[in-house]
């Protein structure tokens, strides 16, 4: 059979030419398809244009080309700070996804005992902002920290220098622990035993049968993961700015230029010395994750642990100390905030709890930080469950479609603080002026700058992209012949969306919800530059109340946080079991 | 798989009978008679998805009431044709007229059909009865009338009684038979099938096809139902249209595409068809190595070279006497293998003089045993003129 050319043009991609007719209901498809790029597009890459343009302007305001980073680096202390960065990245992502590779192997490839507990205390510290992180450590390892000075003088002293690259390596562990852990244990999960009794039988060693076929299978989700950390190590602000010491890193730097010397041009500068590397970071993990091809076929037999006795203990043995770690942690922050005067006076109370003698804002910043955490779980929920959605089944429309999903995978490469700083430049303006030439537009979105509003459409923006992926994974399940099916019933798509999408994805958008809420309530980086003073926040209240030295009732303040976050991921534990048993019917048999 | 064993399809007035060149005559007037408007007309359509043509020229008319049945090996389009026709997929060119109108550019929506996948598709958080009733609530029927309605239905389908229950609640073969009476729900004008039953297993494929065709026809509703199971195919419609590649192969009533296949392909994808080598040397012979057979059939030039073809159940074994009054097309062979298929055996021999061609017989246990047959033993097999076929040699 010889091939056939078409003997009709090829299609142009970008304007494919429909012959059906356009129906109303396309109409509103492809409205709502529009109006959710158009905010994506609002939301994440028009706000970088003023912040990497202010870069080349001195603090007055006139255009000064690149002397900002001539500046920046022929000052050895402020490039010092760019190594300093990557040093700590680097270091926390090597320990970090080496301690989550050996944690996920013993949770799903053994028998140790207590798994169920290790993986819920595993992932503890997704639920406790990495600045309580680092007022924890302050309180074990700091000048009068309980391993400091030997329990106390029960024990020898054992000062581990934790002002500086140790300590902010020891928060960024922790901080990216838990992350690296839940992409390793997919990971680890997803693979075929079949594999692993062809080595058997073909007499491999366990050894080489872990190279051989252990680390291969897991391959793109380990490297998955050491991106993940670097990004975060690498851009954390709230870690170095507790424990850090003289030690400088970028996202310091970016804090100290913009808070403290008001020069909004050299923190621009800075911030694209901490894009760069995170966006590079983002296009290779693209590239080498597109190469991923479905390693698990659908009748893969999952893999069940043989009990082998040593390494199960000594599995059992490393999981102890690690997650003994992370509670340690987690304790001596509700210990200390219930100490009177740490360390002379032991004496257990509430005095800390009442924030009316520090600054910060006390409860109005708790309640502030659960409202905020509140309407960003909605709006976010909402917004990206839609977007998903018409990425995901959207009738035509396609280069519509992928610009939409490129810009819901793009704030994954967005730092905190960068995001926070742009939204300064770009909301704050009254007007924008349209660079090199006198034209001056009216900025319609002045209005939410110093509100609830930029609060809010910052935090969904900065925690989009992991929502985003998990309602699209959620989508695809779903089988794409219901659309298919409502159309020859000549039911609209938006009905059945309502009637059939919604219910089945119902989990994974409670998940999304929950996702949102904890981060909304642990961030700093990117609303540190953002709330108003009428507005105080309770991430940032721990930060202003460690700076004023108030670290005990930074304790306090980080325990609410902490147990605001546990509380509602058990809430939600116990709704979903509730909804499970009640729809059992058609979720499972 | 023996034509004989099909129930024989009465061809009533609304399935006129068929020739090779239907599709092509359509619009004319066969043997005197006024045919009736086809329900369905493709006219030329074409797709390509990039650069991939996966539709060539498919032309194709379905007459209202009749079950027309896509049939063609993995790729070759079918779905691709039926979408089409639901408007779920957009031509490149041509035309689809439904019921007189050209839908050729409406969306599904405004199309009349009601489709099967092979998945169902079935509403997994509602009952049996909610996805059923789908349709019709949405069209804001009266409350009553989509109970009696629904009711009917599950009725019709034979699964009264089990409105409450869930999708996963159900075997594979009731939740098709709720996905048919949702097709159904809305009366539309014509009903789509892909691939219905191929998620099934054997048994239940074989009842539900009994239980398919004669609603459809109780019913009365035009039908398109893809396939690749040339048995479903042969058993189910009124009209098989095979394809291969893209392109419409062949066009027939079971019995015609069975009977008289236009090509190899079709002869070879619907039942099992022997071929020999040969080359033509008079208008009715063919050579086939050192044997002259003789050929009716046969439109090739002479000299052209040809390929012969012939069903198994059609050659006959000869017993020594019965050769003696056979001077013609007889072609002695030794047996090579013998396959138990439990009503007899499948033989495959080697003719003699012709070491390249096998040919492969249906014996019945009783018959092989009358022969003591065994491989190494050798056979007359004669092939009656009439049922010899002569192809183009590719
Ligand atoms: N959306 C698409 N994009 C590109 N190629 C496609 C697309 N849909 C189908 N094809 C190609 O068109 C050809 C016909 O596909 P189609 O699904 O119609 O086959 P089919 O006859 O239904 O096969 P099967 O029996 O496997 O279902 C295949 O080669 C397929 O790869
Ligand atoms: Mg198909």
């Amino acid at each position: 059979m010889t091939v056939t050319t078409p003997k009709f043009p090829t299609p142009n991609p970008l304007f494919p030419k429909r012959q059906q007719v356009v129906t109303r209901e396309d109409w509103l498809m492809r409205i709502l398809l529009g109006l959710g790029t158009l905010w994506l597009l609002v939301g994440v890459v028009l706000p970088l244009f003023p912040m990497i343009g202010r870069s080349f302007f001195d603090p007055n305001g006139n255009w000064i080309g690149l002397a900002n980073y001539v500046k920046y680096l022929t000052t050895p202390s402020l490039v010092s700070a760019f190594f300093n960065s990557f040093f700590i990245g680097a270091m926390s992502m090597m320990i970090a996804v080496g301690l989550a590779f050996l944690y996920a192997y013993a949770l799903t490839r053994t028998q140790m005992p207590g798994k169920l507990a290790f993986r819920v205390l595993g992932m503890l510290p997704l639920y406790i902002p990495p600045l309580a992180h680092a007022i924890g450590l302050i309180y074990l390892f700091g000048n009068k920290g309980l391993v400091t000075t030997g329990f106390l003088g029960v024990f020898p002293k054992w000062d581990i220098g934790l002002y500086g690259p140790v300590g902010i390596i020891i928060g960024e562990v922790l901080y990216c622990f838990p992350q690296a852990l839940v992409i390793m244990i997919t990971a680890l999960s997803l693979t075929d035993a079949r594999l692993y009794e062809a080595a058997e039988v073909l007499g491999s060693t366990p050894l080489k049968t872990f190279f051989t076929v252990t680390l291969p299978s897991v391959k793109y989700g380990l490297i998955s993961a050491l991106f993940v950390c670097f990004t975060l190590a690498f851009t954390d602000f709230g870690v170095p700015k507790v424990v850090g010491g003289n030690f400088n890193v970028l996202a310091t730097d970016i804090y100290k230029q913009v808070i403290g010397q008001q020069n909004f041009s050299m923190g621009a500068t800075v911030s694209v010395f901490l894009l760069v590397p995170t966006v590079i970071a983002f296009v290779v993990d693209r590239i080498i994750q597109r190469r991923q091809t479905a390693l698990v076929s659908a009748k893969a037999v999952p893999l069940q642990p043989k009990s082998h006795p040593p390494l199960d203990w000594l599995m059992f043995g490393f999981c102890a100390l690690v997650a003994g770690f992370t509670i340690a942690v987690l304790l001596v922050i509700i210990f200390a905030s219930l100490v009177k005067v740490w360390p002379y006076d032991l004496t257990l109370g509430f005095k800390n709890y009442d924030f009316s003698t520090v600054g910060g804002g006390g409860y109005r910043a708790f309640w502030n930080s659960i409202r905020m955490s509140f309407y960003t779980a909605i709006v976010g929920t909402v917004a990206v469950f839609m977007g998903a959605y018409l990425v995901e089944k959207g009738r035509g429309m396609k280069w519509l479609r992928s610009a939409n999903y490129f810009l819901s995978t793009l704030p994954l490469a967005l730092p905190g603080l960068v995001l926070g700083l742009s939204y300064v430049f770009f909301f704050n303006n009254k007007i924008w002026w349209i660079p090199f030439t006198k034209i001056a537009i009216y900025n319609p979105f002045n209005g939410i700058y110093g509100t609830m509003a930029i609060l809010v459409l910052c935090n969904v923006i900065h925690f989009y992209t992991v929502c985003f992926l998990t309602a699209n994974t959620a989508l695809k399940q779903i089988d794409p012949e219901f659309e298919a099916v409502s159309a020859s019933m000549r039911v609209p798509f938006y009905k059945t969306f309502w009637r059939v999408t919604v219910p089945l994805s119902l989990p994974a958008i409670l998940e999304i919800g929950i996702y949102y809420f904890v981060n909304a309530m642990i961030t700093i980086s990117a609303i540190v530059f953002l709330y108003p003073p009428s507005l105080p926040l309770a991430a940032v209240a721990i930060v202003n109340m460690d700076d004023a030295g108030d670290i005990a009732a930074a304790a306090a303040m980080s325990t609410l946080v902490v147990l605001t976050s546990i509380g509602v991921r058990i809430l939600y534990w116990l709704f979903t079991r509730g909804l499970q048993q009640r729809s059992q019917a058609w979720l499972q048999r | 798989m023996n034509p004989s064993e099909q129930p024989a399809l009465a061809v009533t007035s609304l399935q006129p009978a068929t020739t090779p060149s239907r599709q092509t005559s359509a619009y004319g007037v066969v043997d005197g008679l006024a045919e009736p408007e086809p329900y369905l007309r493709i006219e030329d359509i074409n797709k390509s998805f990039g650069n991939f043509v996966a539709l060539k020229n498919i032309f194709l008319n379905v007459y209202p009431g009749e079950f027309v049945c896509l049939l063609g090996p993995s790729g070759c389009g079918k779905t691709t044709l039926l979408r089409i026709i639901a408007g779920l997929e957009e031509q490149t060119s041509g035309r689809v007229i439904q019921g007189g109108k050209n839908v050729s550019n409406l969306p599904p929506a405004q199309r009349d059909f009601g489709i099967v996948f092979q998945s169902y598709a079935l509403f997994p958080n509602l009952t049996a009865t909610q996805n059923v009733a789908y349709g019709l609530q949405n069209a804001k029927r009266p409350r009553a009338e989509i109970d009696r309605r629904v009711a009917e239905l599950l009725e019709t389908v034979g699964l009264t009684g089990m409105g409450q229950k869930y999708p996963s609640q159900m075997s594979g073969g009731q939740q098709q038979r709720v996905a048919l009476a949702r097709a159904l729900a809305l009366s539309p004008g014509l009903l789509l099938l892909d691939e219905p039953l191929s998620a099934l297993d054997a048994q239940v494929r074989v009842k539900l096809r009994t239980e398919i065709a004669s609603l459809q026809k109780r019913l009365g509703i035009t039908t398109v139902m893809v396939t690749h199971d040339q048995a479903e195919a042969l058993a189910m419609a009124d009209r098989i249209v095979v394809m291969d590649k893209g392109y419409i192969a062949q066009v027939g009533a079971p019995r015609a595409v069975y009977q008289h296949p236009r090509n190899p392909f079709v002869a070879n994808f619907i039942g099992v068809m022997n071929f020999l080598q040969g080359v033509v040397v008079a208008p009715d012979q063919v050579r086939c190595g050192n044997l002259v057979l003789l050929t009716p059939n046969n439109q090739a030039a002479v000299n052209q070279p040809v390929r012969i073809a012939i069903r198994p159940e059609d050659i006959r074994v000869l017993s020594v006497a019965e050769a003696q009054t056979h001077s013609q097309n007889v072609i002695s062979a030794e047996v090579q293998s013998m396959e138990y298929m439990g009503t007899g055996y499948l033989v495959t021999c080697a003719p003699d003089g012709n070491a390249k061609d096998q040919i492969t017989i249906d014996l019945s246990t009783f018959e092989s045993g009358a022969l003591g047959l065994e491989p190494g033993s050798t056979l007359r097999l004669y092939l009656p003129p009439d049922q010899v076929q002569v192809f183009a040699a590719e």
